[in-house]
């Protein structure tokens, strides 16, 4: 065990022994940095100040290491993602069959820029580098779930569909 | 576990299955599970259920047709189908013994006959999650044969022999930089597989990790024995959940089976492997930054020398090979460095597998001999371009690649044939364009990619892929002139002898190749403000000249 | 008995000289007279590479080296000066320049900025590129010193002293590509920071993105040859 006291679990939510538990089965060691943050992450859908500043004190890492190092990676997000998130992949494969239009729609309709919320939280619009589904390309994901071979109209249903039910 | 048990398991499975009149191999890959492709293995078991007849229906990995997903692989008929749903489930099931079902039937021979499969030898012929099944493949032989016969240097020897080279896109020698990492004193080591498969457009390792986990293991466990190391890590994109989920359970049979841990084999031999998530960053497929990411660093890389081989994961000797690499080491040491090395071409041996997408009629994986033309590939087995339009160009190697046109088609695939046309082999993506893509709209959309790709620590990469993409995107617009185009051209130079590492050093490929080939865009762009694709946004900009005028 | 010296001979820009095994050509160089130009260097720290202005040409090699990092070896022939190296120096400061806003007429440390000495040093006359002139933030909360991210060339000298020789890891950088940023904490302002408000970082600051309040609008020299005297006294020699 380190030499000087742990920092306390910030509060009494049990997803922080989750976040702990990944720091303990490292064995506190500080290259589990990044493994912790992709459970807290997983736990909490993002990274705020409090997770970033217990992780990094339980493992003993710089806040400014810390905070660069979530800030390099783009799948830690610093921000609670919406209600609902639509991921446009603007991979090569899917650039070349009209990413580009269906990120253009979705802006359009959510009145939002790539990697925004709506005022409301109800819709995350992002961007992905390849999700490795070209041979489907243009694709998106809705909710986590894979659409291949997305049309620009087919996306602005799903769209209208998530806000119609908020 | 000794080899007579393991012939033991593998006749058990294979009995297993031959109990069996028919197989139903339905794909789980990332591509037809986005077509519910569980739904249509819920559907067929239910219906065999119903209709009493012996056969058995299982989940595959990959079996390369994306296009036509879902897939289902009839064995032993060798029936392939496409496009199955849940509805289709019950003819498909009636047709069992009789005719096939021509409806569904891919009629793809030509996409499949000009393949050859080592790599994907066993996508979509066995279910990943099942150790058993691999073996019953002929899995872990390779492993037992080594361990139990042949000391480390005869392996380092095979695979020198073989010819292979790495596959994530270098094409440096395996069989050397094993033998760098032996060579590096007996102290700690470690073996990394890079499966953090960045280059958009290419999806060979997910395909890999997804259908055969196993294969890569044991890949792992072999490069492990070779070069002295005792832990591995497997280093995956987070964007990839079902190939983490599948290698994580294949890792756990894996050591159930004995094939990681202690006294692996009945020796005394000792490896495992952990995963590690990428969090994406493109850079982190560079070998220092990925070491950095596994320490837990942000993914920059640093000055080499010192090579990884010397001082790699905390500053201990490490290996690291791609997924494809790895998952090509047991066919060699199985059948022979001989059998290898004669497929292929004189300095490029083997087989490598391609992300075959774009404009093209059958998207999908594809593994084909070295040697063979971008016309076969791309007109034999990719069926060519779709709905009347004309080809215009391949993209090979991602955003660290090029773009090569019509006169070049018959260039035969090799490292050294794609790098002397201004293109490289990278990992494995191949992007077909027709006369609906911009070309310098093209090389717009690689350097904003290498732009919000690069990790930032050194000037000519951080500043200067901001430059070019600042001028390429002038270019687009219609507004650049041609002391614009001579200073991107100048830039280009710089970027790629300055920079710190492969990222930055090859950010200007897309631009140069472009540029190569496709120069008249360029100069229409600029001097017509014409975009003959029809894409930019410079048409209608009339040339300044032309406005005093009017 | 101290152990046998490794030494090495090599050939720097036609002059033949000796080294420890264990130096760089970049400390050889300097030791001989022999002038290459670098930013994110600074004796006493620990060496990234990061600039690229200290690139130089080995004999035999179609790639070039810089000489921060490249530990010498027996019979290299270096050249540290060419026309191809000058260019490429000259372009590197360019893009820095242009990167984000270095206008050395209202900057605090006019005439002390090593960006603007080794521009001239190079010959340096005038900046190609388009400034990009981002909006970035002026940190003015610690009591004694300003944060201008506007005139940062992200050399990290400021991270690799405050974790190497302060030892308090309150600078590091953020974001990556052309949006990086050196950043203290939690992107906290500085001020409220962990700061020690020891200043190592604004005397090795090369240009004037970290200044002392009290030196605005007169002369502000920076005084960086502390670290190695630091590091020597730490060492007990």
């Amino acid at each position: 065990m380190p030499a000087y006291p742990m920092p306390p679990l910030p509060s009494e939510d049990k997803r922080w022994k989750i976040v702990n538990g990944t720091m303990r089965r490292h064995g506190f060691a500080r290259n589990a940095l990044i493994e912790t943050l992709h459970t807290a992450q997983s736990s909490f859908g993002y990274l705020d100040d409090v997770a970033i500043r217990f992780v990094a004190r339980s493992l003993h890492v710089p806040l400014s290491q810390a905070y660069g190092v979530v800030t390099f990676y783009h799948h830690f997000s610093l921000k609670p993602a919406g209600k609902h998130t639509c991921t446009v992949c603007i991979g090569t494969a899917c650039y070349i069959k009209g990413a580009d239009k269906l990120v253009a729609e979705a802006q359009k309709y959510l009145k939002i820029k790539p990697g925004q919320t709506t005022p409301d939280g109800n819709i995350s619009l992002m961007t992905a580098r390849c999700v490795g589904a070209c041979g489907r390309a243009p694709v998106s994901l809705e909710d986590g779930e894979l659409v291949g071979l997305m049309e620009p109209a087919q996306l602005l249903k799903k769209l209208e569909g998530w806000a119609a039910n908020d | 576990m000794t080899s007579e048990e393991l012939l033991q398991i593998a006749e058990a499975s294979t009995a297993e299955h031959e109990q069996f009149d028919f197989q139903l191999n339905v794909c789980m890959g990332t591509g037809c599970m986005s077509q519910h492709s569980d739904k249509v293995k819920a559907a067929l078991t239910e219906e065999v259920a119903k209709s009493g007849k012996h056969c058995h229906v299982r989940q595959t990995g990959c079996m390369g047709l994306c296009a036509a997903g879902p897939l289902v692989l009839v064995e032993p008929t060798e029936t392939r189908y496409g496009n199955v749903h849940e509805a289709d489930a019950k003819e498909l099931v009636d047709s069992l013994g009789g005719k096939p079902l021509e409806r569904l039937e891919t009629h793809l021979d030509k996409y499949f006959q000009g393949q050859q499969h080592i790599v994907l030898e066993n996508s979509g012929h066995i279910d990943p999650e099942k150790i058993d099944e691999y073996i019953g493949r002929d899995g872990y032989q390779a492993l037992m044969t080594a361990l139990t016969q042949m000391d480390p240097q005869t392996v380092i020897e095979q695979i020198s022999k073989s010819g292979l080279r790495g596959r994530g896109g270098g094409g440096y020698p395996t069989g050397l930089k094993w033998g760098m990492v032996a060579k590096a004193g007996k102290g700690q080591k470690y073996v990394i597989c890079n499966g953090d498969e960045g280059d958009p457009g290419a999806f060979m390792d997910r395909s890999v990790l997804e259908s055969d986990p196993q294969r890569v293991i044991e890949g792992m466990a072999i490069a492990a024995y070779a070069v002295g190391a005792s832990k591995g890590y497997v280093y995956v994109r987070a964007e990839y959940p079902l190939a983490i989920s599948r290698l994580t359970a294949s890792l756990r049979e894996a050591r159930r089976r004995g094939f990681l841990g202690s006294n692996i084999c009945g020796t005394t031999f000792a490896f495992d492997i952990e995963i590690r998530l990428g969090a994406g960053a493109f850079v982190c497929g560079e070998e220092t930054a990925l070491i950095a990411s596994i320490e837990g660093q942000r993914g920059q890389p640093r000055p080499r020398p010192p090579y990884p081989a010397v001082s790699g994961l905390w500053g201990c000797p490490t290996l690291i090979n791609n997924v494809e690499t790895f998952a090509n080491i047991a066919p060699i040491l199985r059948n022979g460095p001989q059998w290898y090395s004669s497929i292929g071409t004189e300095r490029s041996k083997g087989t490598k597998v391609f992300a075959l997408t774009g404009k093209i009629a059958n998207t999908g994986l594809v593994e084909i001999p070295m040697g063979m033309t971008l016309r076969e590939i791309i007109f034999e087995i990719g069926g060519g371009i779709p709905n009347g339009h004309t080809f215009k160009a391949v993209q090979t190697g991602g955003p660290s690649g090029g773009c090569l046109p019509e006169e070049h088609l018959d260039l035969s695939v090799s490292y050294d044939a794609l790098i002397s046309a201004g293109s490289m082999m990278g990992s494995g993506g191949m992007i077909v364009m027709d006369d609906t893509s911009c070309m310098v709209n093209v090389a717009r959309f690689f350097m904003e990619f290498c732009m919000t790709e690069s990790c930032g620590k050194c000037v000519p990469c951080r500043a200067g892929t901001a430059q070019m993409f600042d001028l390429l995107t002038k270019i687009c617009d219609g507004e650049a002139t041609h002391a614009d185009l001579d200073l991107l051209i100048d830039l280009c130079d710089v970027v790629k002898n300055t920079s710190l590492c492969g990222l930055g050093m090859t950010a200007p490929n897309p631009v140069l190749s472009t540029l190569r080939y496709f120069k008249h865009e360029y100069l229409e762009h600029i001097d017509n403000k014409y975009c003959r694709a029809g894409v930019c946004a410079c048409a209608g900009k009339a040339p300044a000249k032309e406005e005093v005028t009017a | 008995m101290s152990p046998a010296v490794d030494v090495k001979t090599l050939v720097i820009d036609g002059i033949d000289v000796s080294a420890r095994a264990d130096q760089t050509v970049l400390e050889v160089a300097r030791e001989n007279n022999i002038f290459i130009p670098t930013l994110c260097h600074l004796d006493g720290l620990s060496d990234v590479g990061a600039c690229r202005l200290c690139l130089v040409e080995v004999k035999n090699s179609p790639k070039l080296f810089p000489a921060c990092v490249l530990k010498v070896e027996e019979g290299m022939e270096v050249t540290t000066k060419s026309d191809r190296l000058l260019h490429y120096r000259q372009t590197i400061l360019e893009l820095l320049f242009a990167e984000r806003n270095h206008v050395c007429s209202v900057c605090v440390t006019n005439n002390h900025c090593e960006l603007q000495a080794t521009a001239q040093s190079q010959g340096l006359t005038h900046v190609r590129l388009p400034y990009r002139s981002p909006r970035l933030g002026v940190d003015a909360s610690n009591e004694r010193f300003v944060a201008d991210q506007n005139r940062c060339i992200l050399c990290t000298r400021c991270v690799r002293v405050c974790d190497e020789i302060e030892g308090a890891h309150v600078w590091d950088v953020m974001g990556r590509g052309i949006d990086s940023m050196v950043i203290t904490d939690l992107m906290q302002p500085w001020g409220e920071s962990s700061c020690t408000r020891c200043g190592k970082c604004v005397n090795v600051c090369p240009t004037g993105a970290l200044f002392d309040k009290t030196k605005v609008g007169s002369d502000h020299p920076k005084y960086p040859d502390f670290v190695p005297y630091l590091n020597m006294m730490r060492e007990g020699r």
